[in-house]
């Protein structure tokens, strides 16, 4: 919601948050539907638009803040938390968002994101994972497979793999969900709860690189029967399987019908079963988790910075400078 | 009956010890003391970067010296007067700065065969002759100090041991005739919660000070009388906490929050600490996770309206460059600090240099401008700062300040300024533009060249930057190659139109006659001038002149360094604004360079320019 000049309120639709530039992804790019999601729930926020920033780093996914009407700011490669983490800090007024890719947010800006997480800055962060580089032309990436053939790893990628959702909630984040990009519905629903958690936000999105790294998700996307939707409350459970949390404090798929299933539970202080949940991505689980795997408070990083500041300033005053300069052994020369 | 005072115009001292001997707080407070007393005094603490080299060894050796006088000095000093070395290693590392007939006072129970062994002295100095041809007081202060504290409960030996640095002080204040309430008083605020401790170390100083008063061995006590400076009220300062109060200041006059994103690095840290001080004034500290991040939320912080610095030394800056482009592409404000330290790579990180002014204004990819502001002394270094942080606001475009070293640590008096004398350097935001009128993030305006600065939070005024290429007057991503030749040239022009804006060269040639020119910037500022003052005492005839600005160099440079027949340039570097000066003004200066990680000796610079001179 945002006002007019005479303060009447002006409702928002998505296209006041479309702006001029015309978009150039890749036909059939997962990152148009990631777009367009955004667009239409932005309204919902009731934020007006002008106290909205994007920042992004370098990549495909970066480009993001050029697409959208609102503040925004297309930086440097994976510099992108750290560059918002001072914007978010000197102005907690702002609704401030950080997007980028894998290759973005894991390599290069991997010390970033996870100092973000950790101090618990009050940003929105999507990292849209489609497991290669596509702006540099199809180098692996720091979430590709063992094994992967690209351009730069001819025999095969020798690395292991992050899994981002691990790395975040390692990291200590308050707040951790992954969605698809091609799933609108759920896509909103994941950003709506995102958007609503104060603190440090990460979402992975699952999205398609149709150019270098064509149906990497396509078992979660495609296959439907495939996705697992936590829902707080419930039962961890897809057809007929379901989630058990092991002796060893692992997570562990069985058939549903022997009972005992997790149930659901985001606001977990504990988060252990939140990272077993995470796990089960790259197990042989045969399902992906999605949704909200993890929603806690912690104090926030720019709530607690602007409460030293008040509290200083109710400890000694408003910074007085000439007495500053005065203050400590002087002396007076007639 | 009283012992007789002898009237010295200026002294040297130079306390020398190891690196957990407590040295530097000793030099502070004797400084503290003297700047009471109204003398002109400058400090050149020189520690090493291990916090605790081996006890005893030459690499641990930790020194602090102060030159003070009734008159204004510049430095602190070439050669000291007074050397107390606490050890054998501190008198090693030391001497040989010493002219003869220098006075030596030396802490007799530290030469026992273990120490001479670990300074790798072959034979004791205090009795193998070496030491002829300086005043030796052979003083035991550690066995005077325990001595003195055997009443005082509560306390190790190694605790009493460790007060001796107080002894070696109340020796040297009754000495120099210097105030003692300050230091007593400055050990019960310290030492409060250990009330055992400044028992012990209020005893061992008035140990020390009394053992001068009795002992036969100091036939004679010193006074220098106060300086005539400029009137007002002053107070000690460093460069470092100058800078920091420059940058409050300069958030004041601007009317804008003031974000710091810091990495610790030496000798820059103290900075961050000083500043973390003063929340009260809204500043945020934030120390960030590496120099990249402290660059980049300084940054985003200048994007959302802050006054946006960034502190580092020379390995942290090579860190932040990529950061600073994106700053140049952006047109946004943003104050880069570079204390400066010896390099490359992490080379001495607690000696000083001048050697990242070629850095700072050539080190980033692409043709890159950004203003350079140079500090030239501790309290100069407060006006540096409000300078860059006015040129960095006015013109949207980030702005090295570069200091070093021995101005980071080095201490001098400061007229402490009228706070209502400050410039008033607010800037603007952009406003709403009428309505159907876009608004044009990258339209200048006309004389600065400087584009709007539009913070979010502003409705209208949505719109994104990045470090892509600009269009003129749009701000949309453009490979127009036109388009980039031109931005390149607007880029350049700003910054070369801040020329005008910035006081002309100063130009110090009392009988307008000299065909010599001494030109300078940075930390050379003291050292240069006292060399000059050297050469004119003995009668010959030299200009000198200051940058204070490298970037754009003031616009009457040219005319300045052409007027000459010689120009010398002396640098802690091998000629980096010399390469400046003869690629510019193709002038045949020569240069005066010493990369030792140490102040110039104004007396080597009096050589080279009287060479100069009469050559």
């Amino acid at each position: 919601m945002t006002t007019d000049g005479n303060g009447a309120p002006i409702e928002l639709t998505a296209r006041d948050f479309k702006s001029d530039q015309e978009v150039r992804w890749c036909p059939g790019c997962g990152d148009y539907a990631i777009l367009n999601a955004v667009q239409g729930f932005m309204p919902e926020l009731g934020i007006a638009k002008e106290k909205i920033v994007f920042v992004s780093g370098i990549g495909c996914a970066a480009r993001f803040p050029y697409y959208m009407e609102t503040y925004g700011m297309h930086s440097i490669h994976g510099r992108a938390a750290a560059i918002a983490t001072g914007l978010a800090t000197s102005r907690p007024d702002l609704s401030v968002w950080v997007i980028g890719g894998d290759g973005d947010m894991l390599s290069i800006g991997g010390n970033h994101l996870i100092h973000a997480l950790r101090r618990n800055v009050n940003l929105t962060i999507l990292m849209l994972n489609n497991q290669i580089y596509g702006l540099t032309k199809g180098q692996y990436s720091p979430t590709s497979e063992r094994g992967k053939v690209t351009k730069s790893t001819p025999m095969g990628s020798v690395d292991q793999p992050f899994n981002p959702l691990s790395v975040a909630i390692g990291a200590e984040a308050t707040f951790v969900a992954r969605a698809i990009d091609t799933d609108k519905k759920e896509l909103a629903e994941v950003l709506r709860a995102a958007a609503a958690h104060r603190g440090a936000s990460f979402v992975e999105v699952l999205q398609n690189c149709n150019i270098y790294n064509d149906g990497a998700f396509d078992f979660v996307r495609e296959q439907k029967e495939n996705r697992l939707y936590l829902r707080a409350g419930e039962e961890v459970r897809w057809g007929d399987k379901g989630v058990r949390i092991g002796a060893d404090g692992s997570a562990e798929v069985v058939d549903a019908s022997e009972g005992g299933l997790l149930v659901h539970d985001p606001g977990h202080v504990e988060p252990s079963v939140a990272f077993g949940l995470a796990r089960l991505t790259y197990g042989t689980v045969g399902a992906v988790p999605l949704g909200v795997f993890r929603d806690v408070r912690r104090p926030v990083y720019d709530d607690s910075v602007a409460e030293q500041i008040r509290a200083a300033q109710k400890q000694r005053g408003e910074g007085d400078l000439a007495a500053l300069l005065h203050a400590g052994d002087t002396w007076e020369i007639a | 009956m009283s012992k007789p005072v002898e009237q010295l115009d200026r002294v040297i001292i130079r306390f020398a010890g190891d690196s957990g001997d407590g040295m530097q707080l000793t030099g502070d407070r004797f400084t503290s003391e003297t700047a009471l007393m109204g003398n002109d005094l400058a400090t050149l603490p020189d520690f090493p970067a291990e916090i605790r080299a081996p006890a005893g060894s030459l690499p641990g050796v930790s020194g602090f010296q102060l030159h003070f006088a009734d008159h204004d000095i510049l430095t602190p000093g070439d050669q000291p007067n007074v050397l107390v070395a606490m050890n054998p290693a501190a008198l090693k590392a030391n001497l040989k700065d010493l002219p003869k007939g220098a006075m030596v006072i030396v802490n007799t129970d530290a030469f026992n065969e273990r120490n001479l062994q670990k300074a790798r002295y072959a034979s004791n100095p205090l009795e193998d002759g070496s030491l002829e041809g300086f005043h030796v007081h052979e003083v035991a202060l550690t066995s005077m100090t325990v001595e003195a504290l055997r009443d005082v409960d509560g306390i190790t030996s190694r605790e009493a041991e460790r007060s001796k640095n107080f002894c070696a002080l109340g020796l040297m204040c009754w000495l120099y005739h210097r105030p003692t309430e300050g230091t007593l008083a400055f050990i019960e605020e310290k030492f409060g919660k250990r009330p055992e401790i400044a028992e012990a170390n209020t005893k061992a100083f008035k140990a020390g000070y009394n053992y001068g008063e009795t002992s036969e061995d100091f036939a004679v006590s010193y006074e220098v009388a106060p300086a005539k400076l400029a009137p007002g009220r002053y107070r000690q300062i460093t460069g470092n906490t100058a800078i920091a109060y420059g940058l409050i200041a300069a958030s004041r006059q601007s009317k804008l929050p003031l974000f710091l994103g810091a990495y610790p690095i030496t000798p820059a840290s103290a900075i961050l600490e000083e500043l973390a001080r003063h929340k009260s004034f809204g500043v945020i500290t934030f120390q960030a996770e590496d120099e990249i991040a402290a660059c980049g939320a300084a940054l985003g912080a200048s994007f959302g309206g802050a006054l946006g610095v960034t502190t580092s030394a020379g390995p942290g800056i090579v860190l932040k460059s990529e950061t600073v482009g994106l700053g140049v592409m952006l047109e946004l404000p943003l104050v880069i600090l570079d204390i400066q330290r010896a390099g490359p790579s992490t080379g001495m990180p607690t000696k000083p240099e001048q050697t990242d002014l070629l850095m700072v204004l050539y080190g980033r990819n692409g043709e890159s401008p950004v203003p350079v502001v140079a500090a030239s002394s501790p309290a100069q270094c407060f006006h540096a700062a409000i300078e860059a942080a006015r040129i960095a606001l006015k013109y949207r475009t980030p702005v090295y300040l570069l200091s070093d070293a021995s101005l980071a640590n080095g201490s001098e008096p400061w007229l402490i300024p009228d706070v209502d004398s400050l410039p008033d350097i607010s800037t603007p935001f952009a406003t709403a533009p009428r309505e159907g009128d876009p608004f044009l993030p990258y339209k200048r305006d006309a004389a600065t060249l400087a584009r709007p600065w539009a913070v979010p939070g502003t409705a209208g005024l949505e719109h994104r930057i990045g470090g892509l290429e600009k269009e003129d007057v749009t701000g949309a991503i453009s490979y127009d190659p036109d388009n980039h030749d031109l931005m390149i040239r607007l880029r350049a022009q700003k910054v070369a139109n801040i020329a005008a804006d910035i006081p002309e060269l100063e130009l110090d040639d009392p009988d307008g006659d000299a065909r010599t020119l001494v030109l300078g910037w940075g930390s050379t500022y003291g050292p240069i001038g006292a060399a000059v003052r050297r050469v004119r005492r003995d009668g010959r005839k030299v200009a000198r002149a200051h940058l204070h600005h490298l970037n754009p160099l003031p616009r009457n440079t040219g005319d300045v360094v052409r007027g000459y027949d010689k120009v010398l340039i002396p640098e802690m570097n091998t000629g980096q604004l010399l390469q400046l000066i003869r690629a510019q003004f193709l002038v045949d200066a020569v240069g005066y360079n010493r990369v030792r990680g140490l102040p110039f000796r104004s007396s080597e610079l009096a050589e080279a320019i009287t060479a100069m001179v009469d050559a």
